[in-house]
């Protein structure tokens, strides 16, 4: 397996600083007052109800949403540097009609070289290598839009990954996909934040993975309303407020 | 054009003996690649309405441009139809209403101003029926040259910015995620192909225009299982049908531009019955 350093050996330093963001739409409050902190090799979680923000959230740190506050990507007093960030969308959006294989989406991502006149045979050795990572070497001439969820997912995964960001960003990994596929993603995932020392912040409607691979949960609805260790945040009232439970544990 | 003529007459065939049809034959060369390229990427964006839609505001801007005594109507066409580009681009994006609606008010808008401006003070509007139906036999030698340059122009642009197009296309999220401007990329592919329809539609007109825009890339996506198939059957279906719509047309004594729409239509059925080939 060819894995790559993001190159930040930084220890506990902070890889991504949130403070004070707040988010209006249309004289909306969507976000309000998040301060957060992400540390490298740091695996955080955002989880809430639906239109709580989590999108906005993440499009807000992609630069794809106007905000106030401060995004940084370094520790407080440090400069902060433009990072690589690999981000991983939610599945769904591909149009099962696309001609697009697997190969062409990572020309087009990837190279210079219009896809259209096809690949180089170094080109078609790299993508074959970083799909490798992924376990997904065999996906390379199928159609990204007749892919199952699980392997789209893998696919992206690989993307985001070449070349290795400074973070890497995933919106719903886990939606569409089968309970072994969701088992082997989040084993891959945390092999390489591990291996990388890389962070990873990901949106996701499913707990029952989190005590074990989350290092932080946040629970966003329209502000954080709490965070810490996923014990800390299932357990939580304020979970069982926001989603509606009376009593018991998640 | 005299090149091009003595290569016609190497050929021992009887509607080659009149110079219209050289004309003619040499036009569709170049339009299959040209409109074979672009249709792959307005099918992909989901942009067949629209490039529709900006058929008419190019009429509407000839009209406009003959009522204020242009003497070239065709270039305040080229204006009004990138200004009708830019305001739809601005007016999608501030919007929550979805594309096909806002792309109705504008086609609507435009082809009532322009059946406004023709007819205004009683004038005719038939002189304005060859921007609609379009004859290619008619097309002459400074029309042909213009076509070569608007396809030099696109393949240029197609080199330089076919991947940023295609992602922005799929994908407009991860496109945005992997640096790429994508409304500036949008706009830009907006305007091109409103130069490129507008440019056409005065030697081609409207019918021809919208059947090449759509249906070459329609097909070519039935059975292409990836981005090289897709280009080279959209252009080899856009060729094919043009050459065998004008040789029809001929023999038949039929309009060339409804010849090759229904060869295209034929073409769209027989690949959507080989689609389950492409896996």
């Amino acid at each position: 397996m060819k894995l790559f350093s993001h190159g930040g050996g930084c220890g506990d330093s902070c890889c991504l600083r949130v403070q004070n963001l707040s988010v209006c739409i249309g004289g909306d409050n969507i976000l309000k007052d998040v301060n957060l902190h992400v540390h490298c090799g740091e695996m955080v979680a955002l989880i809430g109800p639906n239109g709580a923000g989590k999108s906005t959230f993440l499009k807000a740190i992609l630069g794809q949403r106007e905000y106030d506050g401060i995004i940084a990507f370094s520790a407080p007093g440090e400069r902060s540097r433009k990072p690589r960030i690999g981000y991983v969308p939610q599945s769904p959006a591909f149009d099962p009609s696309d001609p697009i294989s697997v190969a062409d989406l990572f020309a087009c991502c990837q190279s210079r070289r219009p896809a259209f006149l096809g690949l180089s045979k170094a080109a078609r050795k790299d993508i074959l290598e970083t799909l490798d990572m992924v376990h997904g070497a065999d996906l390379i001439d199928k159609r990204v839009g007749t892919l199952s969820g699980g392997e789209l997912q893998r696919v992206l995964l690989a993307l985001a990954l070449e070349p290795m960001p400074n973070i890497l960003i995933l919106d719903e990994p886990l939606s569409g996909v089968d309970v072994e596929g969701m088992q082997s993603l989040m084993d891959m995932l945390d092999e390489i934040r591990k291996t990388c020392d890389l962070s990873i912040l990901m949106t996701t409607h499913d707990f029952s993975m989190l005590p074990r691979y989350a290092d932080q949960v946040v629970l966003i609805d329209h502000g954080i309303k709490i965070k810490g260790s996923p014990e800390t945040v299932l357990n939580s009232e304020e979970f069982r407020t926001a989603f509606h439970m009376k009593g018991g544990k998640a | 054009m005299s090149l091009w003529y003595f290569i016609c007459e190497l050929f021992p065939l009887e509607m080659l003996r009149w110079d219209f049809m050289k004309n003619a034959l040499l036009a569709i060369l170049l339009m299959a690649p040209l409109f074979g390229l672009l249709s792959t990427m307005i099918v992909t964006g989901r942009m067949s309405f629209f490039s529709d839609a900006l058929g008419h505001s190019a009429f509407t801007g000839i009209a406009i441009g003959a009522i204020c005594g242009i003497a070239a109507p065709i270039w305040a066409a080229v204006i009004f139809s990138v200004v009708f580009a830019l305001l739809f681009s601005y007016v999608r994006g501030r919007s929550d209403q979805a594309a096909d609606t806002l792309i109705g008010v504008f086609s609507s808008t435009a082809v009532a101003l322009g059946i406004f401006a023709a007819t205004m003070g009683g004038g005719s509007f038939t002189k304005y029926n060859k921007y609609l139906i379009g004859d290619i036999l008619s097309i002459t030698p400074g029309e042909i040259g213009l076509l070569a340059l608007t396809l030099l122009a696109v393949i240029v642009f197609w080199v330089l910015c076919a991947n940023r197009l295609t992602l922005t296309a799929i994908h407009p999220q991860l496109a945005a995620s992997r640096g790429i401007p994508v409304k500036t990329s949008q706009t830009l592919f907006t305007v091109a192909i409103a130069v490129v329809v507008t440019l056409s539609i005065s030697s081609v007109g409207l019918l021809i225009l919208n059947s090449l825009l759509v249906l070459p890339a329609a097909s070519a996506r039935n059975v292409a299982r990836n981005l090289k198939q897709y280009h080279l059957l959209s252009v080899l279906f856009a060729l094919a049908a043009g050459i065998a719509g004008l040789t029809l047309s001929y023999y038949l004594g039929a309009s060339a531009g409804a010849a090759i729409s229904l060869i295209l239509a034929i073409l769209f059925t027989a690949t959507f019955s080989m689609r389950k080939i492409r896996g």
